[in-house]
């Protein structure tokens, strides 16, 4: 049997009260293991207050070929962005 | 450097017009500076290559641990001891990230590992040397660390993502690996006519060893130019090296010791310092394995490899166990 430990993507929320952010992958039998060593790897220098862990076979992810059919329609709709509209000065802020 | 002499797999750069078009998009992207991510196309060679170099630089960081892990045990305070068992774990995460870096491109970390085992890849020259006392361990900080900081710098800005974004991670963790190897050395350096002595001696016996980190002279070095077209590659060999040099003439001078070789001379006319080659042939052959640490070294990763398999295959038993009961129990 292959005993490799799975591959584990981490996640941690930094001081700031940000989300939680990927920072790097580690191998560990099971997920109490991937948090101790995600502990030991990503926080020595006080860089989080919370840990996740994810299996990395369990993410699903875009492929890079569907960059143009993904996000190609969003360029099309800048009235989607604040400065679309023109609003006068006499308004004041909005 | 970390990753010496990684052989470029290519029959040499191609021009555009041998290019496929995936390949000239490929090539577009690197120098439009937009990074390479594991799932986009990428040529077999571009692979082949980083993931020789990853690796190799992976292997050093955790061969690296070995000469100073020898002196944790012997460290002369406790603050010392904390200091340096902080440096050295800092080594392993090193390691890890490059190995992670590494399997992004489909190879897995215990092939990797096995490879280098089987002597099928290398780690850097450097860590052949022994560490033979306390001021080593401070030469070596400043030095060794000071060298691969120089290398790992540039490597910032390579193609690939997952190796840029290991190199940032490392090059954060680097400076207090240089800092508190040079704070030994100063301490040294102004302690008493021996512990002075045995700093020098530290410099002398490490300098060639370090300059040797950087690789051959690059009229030697046969893989620079696809590999620096394919940006895995930032600057040659020499390049670094220069820098290294011009950048630690004035940290020997700060300390008040002798430069470990006669050749350290100011040039006016190039704005930089002169200096004597390493002894190639002495390179040549630690790299084939007939350094004055190779066999301890490889020792010392197979004892670990094949004494720690019980608990690798022990906590992978518990992890399935403890999912089957959570299933029968669902
Ligand atoms: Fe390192
Ligand atoms: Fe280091």
């Amino acid at each position: 049997m292959n005993n490799e430990w799975p591959l584990w993507e981490i996640f941690i929320r930094g001081q700031h009260g940000l989300s939680h952010r990927h920072v790097g992958s580690l191998h560990a039998p099971d997920a109490e293991m991937a948090i101790k060593n995600a502990r030991d790897v990503y926080t020595r220098r006080n860089e989080g207050v919370s840990i996740w862990v994810v299996e990395a076979k369990h993410i699903a992810a875009t492929a890079p070929g569907d960059k143009g059919p993904l996000y190609e329609p969003s360029e099309s709709k800048v009235y989607r962005h604040p400065t679309f509209f023109d609003i006068p000065d006499e308004v004041g802020s909005m | 450097m970390y990753a010496q002499m990684v052989k470029t797999a290519s029959s040499g750069v191609k021009s555009r017009e041998e290019m496929s078009e995936q390949e000239r998009v490929f090539q577009d992207k690197i120098d439009a500076d937009i990074k390479i991510e594991p799932r986009d196309w990428m040529p077999d060679d571009y692979r082949a290559t980083l993931v020789r170099q990853i690796g190799q630089h992976a292997h050093s960081e955790v061969v690296g641990q070995l000469p100073e892990g020898n002196w944790i045990t012997r460290a002369p305070t406790l603050e010392r001891k904390a200091i340096l068992l902080a440096k050295v774990q800092d080594e392993a995460g090193h390691g890890l990230y490059l190995y992670s870096a590494a399997e992004t491109l489909g190879v897995s970390r215990d092939q990797l590992i096995e490879d280098l085992l089987a002597g099928r890849m290398k780690y850097s020259s450097i860590f052949n040397y022994p560490t033979l006392n306390w001021a080593d361990m401070g030469a070596v900080g400043w030095l060794v660390d000071g060298a691969a900081i120089i290398n790992q710098v540039a490597l910032q800005r390579t193609s690939y993502g997952p190796y840029s974004r290991a190199m940032v991670r490392i090059c954060k963790e680097e400076s207090f690996h240089a800092r508190q190897g040079y704070h030994i050395m100063m301490k040294m350096a102004a302690g008493s006519v021996a512990q002075k002595q045995m700093a020098q001696d530290a410099l002398n016996r490490l300098w060639f060893p370090v300059l040797m980190m950087f690789g051959p002279s690059d009229k030697d070095s046969v893989h620079t130019a696809q590999s620096m077209a394919w940006k895995i590659k930032m600057d040659t060999n020499d390049e670094l090296r220069q820098k290294f040099v011009d950048q630690t003439v004035q940290q020997i001078e700060y300390l008040g010791l002798e430069l470990p070789e006669p050749g350290i001379k100011w040039n006016d006319e190039t704005g930089e310092y002169d200096y004597s080659d390493p002894d190639w042939s002495e390179f040549f052959n630690v790299i084939k394995g007939n350094g004055p640490g190779n066999v301890d070294r490889m020792k010392a990763r197979r004892a670990a490899w094949d004494d720690g398999e019980w608990v690798r295959d022990g906590l992978m038993a518990h992890a399935r166990k403890k999912a089957a009961a959570k299933v029968a129990a669902e």
